[in-house]
């Protein structure tokens, strides 16, 4: 029988300030079940009035034990778990996913699928910021943009199901490479969305940039200094606009970024406005990455030639016993990876997502554990929102852009 | 910043929006117009057969070990000539799928050695009840192409006697 621990007040005390034990401020439960939290996100205020005196995360209401799941499957099936943290980033998530166990046990991938990963990853993070630049606006009653926004997303979902058959949840890039080719329609599709949608942007920025509104809502709203960034272990566009240059694809290149000319767009205000323009610049400079790495997408296999961990070609399998023997194994027990454990990261649309995996020689992961940007991105809002109103509170929120699948696994 | 300019930068957002009252919607009236999904797409799974009628699926249960979901039940019995359901020795005499489980990552046909599973183009799926939600093999398995082509059948001795036929790599 569990034991129903008793709590009492005095542990909990710390939380608030003095003057909500006299009942001078507010106690006030924003969410879990609220629009603007992004998810299923409590934040417990202290309120002086309509001024924040005091902000309290409560995580944990959409926690699925992701990490825990991936360790009772093997290396190759575990991977259908990670599309689900990051509701945003599924590509991304594949990517690293991948990148990691690649790194586990020393596997080639091919150029091509390195390319295509390139295209996809980038592809979803504009879609990611688009589905940012949408719910922001509608935060701050900017309808129009959450429409516009989410056109444009359909034009990539539609690239995502072109190549993996879903539009959400891909499972595209595989250990090893790719699942499979990108079908002929796939140059054409992305050209289209690189021919309108630099036009699209401008569109956004007409609706919002300027807006004497807009700005109201942003200019001086939500100042996150370097230090306190640093401290935290903020990383992604939210640690850009405050002024550090950082950024995985340039700082530790892979999947040859390092082959494309991007630049990093850095703001030093940290205010909410900055991070909002972060995000947009940021959209230009994911579609030049779009564009160099279809220009020179190199011909070829899209999947490592090891049969040791990949599945052979379907061609195979029924004249060679030995490729079914391997298709069979490779199903049923997977590949065994050693007894060692490996980090790697990726620069996801929110920041740096990193994932740890510990071989224990076996086909299952002995460990495995996600270092995702959502979460060290939302401790730093206790900090930032101090003193500003809760009308604020929605904006900061959503300009930090948390997915609670992220922060919750 | 002049005066004028915040009433100049309203306008210009205002005019952004009023230009697309004269364009053309770019959403579906679902459920009378249906999107067209892509070739790849990974809708409800079908059992496939044949061109002669036999089923694809030979019950070797690797749709099952590759699921990261444990939505599919496969049990396999013996195959005779008189008695005849796919080629080769075994064929699947019940196949389920719960597609509550079911996540569509499309791992079962990836695994098929024979091709028998694909995942179609249905997304429409509804249920009333969990135990309706499982799927046996008479829903998955495709209707057979002419009446005197169902299986079981009698067929001539020693003739299906390979299981696992040779394919091509897909394409689309």
């Amino acid at each position: 029988m569990a034991q129903i621990e008793e709590v009492s007040i005095e542990q909990y005390k710390h939380l608030v300030s003095e003057r909500a034990l006299t009942g001078e401020t507010m106690l006030l439960n924003m969410g879990p079940q609220h629009p603007s939290t992004h998810g299923v996100l409590r934040l417990l205020l202290e309120l002086d009035g309509e001024v924040i005196v005091n902000a309290i995360p409560d995580i944990g209401f959409l926690h699925t034990g992701v990490e825990k799941n991936m360790e009772a499957k093997t290396y190759q099936k575990a991977e259908v778990m990670c599309d689900r943290l990051d509701y945003m980033n599924t590509v991304g998530n594949n990517l690293s996913y991948c990148l990691a166990v690649e790194k586990l046990v020393d596997l080639d991938v091919p150029e091509r699928a390195q390319a295509i990963r390139v295209v996809l990853t980038e592809l979803q993070r504009i879609a990611s910021h688009l589905v940012w630049v949408g719910t922001f606006g509608l935060d701050l009653a900017a309808m129009s943009m959450f429409l516009y926004a989410f056109r444009e997303r359909e034009l990539i979902l539609d690239i995502l199901e072109l190549c993996s058959g879903q539009r959400m949840m891909t499972t595209y890039i595989r250990p090893g490479g790719l699942w499979r080719d990108v079908p002929v329609e796939f140059e054409a599709a992305v050209r289209n969305f690189i021919k309108i949608f630099p036009k699209r942007v401008d569109e956004y920025e007409n609706l919002l940039t300027k807006n004497p509104i807009f700005l109201d809502r942003l200019l001086g709203i939500g100042k996150l200094t370097k230090e306190t960034a640093l401290s935290h272990g903020v990383t992604g566009p939210s640690l850009r606009a405050s002024g550090v240059n950082w950024d995985l694809r340039k700082a530790r290149p892979y999947s040859g970024y390092e082959q494309y000319d991007f630049n990093v767009p850095v703001r030093t205000e940290g205010d909410t406005y900055a991070r909002y323009l972060v995000r947009i610049q940021e959209f230009r400079e994911s579609l030049k990455i779009v564009e160099q790495a279809l220009n020179k997408l190199p011909m070829g296999p899209v999947r490592s030639d090891n049969r040791k961990f990949v599945p052979p070609p379907r061609s195979e399998i029924g004249v060679s016993m030995e490729s079914l023997i391997h298709h069979f194994k490779l199903w049923t027990e997977g590949f065994p990876a050693p007894k060692a454990s490996i980090y790697s990261a990726v620069e996801s649309p929110r920041g740096e997502l990193g994932v740890y995996l510990e071989g224990d020689g076996g086909p299952k992961p002995y460990r495995v554990h996600w270092r995702t940007p959502s979460f060290d991105n939302l401790s730093v809002i206790p900090k930032i929102v101090k003193g500003h109103l809760v009308a604020d509170l929605v904006g900061i929120l959503a300009s930090i852009d948390i997915v609670l699948g992220d922060i919750d696994r | 910043m002049s005066v004028l300019e915040p009433v100049v930068e309203l306008v210009r957002g205002l005019g952004q929006t009023f230009r697309y009252l004269f364009d053309r919607p770019v959403t579906y009236q679902y459920p009378e117009q249906k999107r067209e999904v892509r070739p790849r797409f990974r809708g409800r799974h079908v059992l496939k057969r044949y061109d002669n009628g036999l089923e694809k699926c030979i019950g070797c249960s690797l749709c099952a070990a590759a699921c990261p979901a444990d939505a599919i039940f496969v049990e396999a019995s013996e195959n005779t000539d008189e008695k005849r359901f796919s080629p080769g020795e075994r064929y699947a005499s019940t196949y389920e799928i719960n597609m509550l489980r079911c996540i569509y990552c499309g791992f079962c046909e990836d695994a098929c050695p024979t091709e028998a599973i694909v995942l179609g183009d249905n997304y429409e799926l509804s249920f009333t009840d969990r135990r309706s939600a499982i799927y046996p093999k008479e829903m998955l398995l495709e209707p057979v192409p002419t009446v005197d082509m169902t299986t079981p059948r009698k067929v001539e001795t020693g003739v299906y006697k390979r299981s696992v036929p040779e394919m091509k790599d897909p394409t689309d």
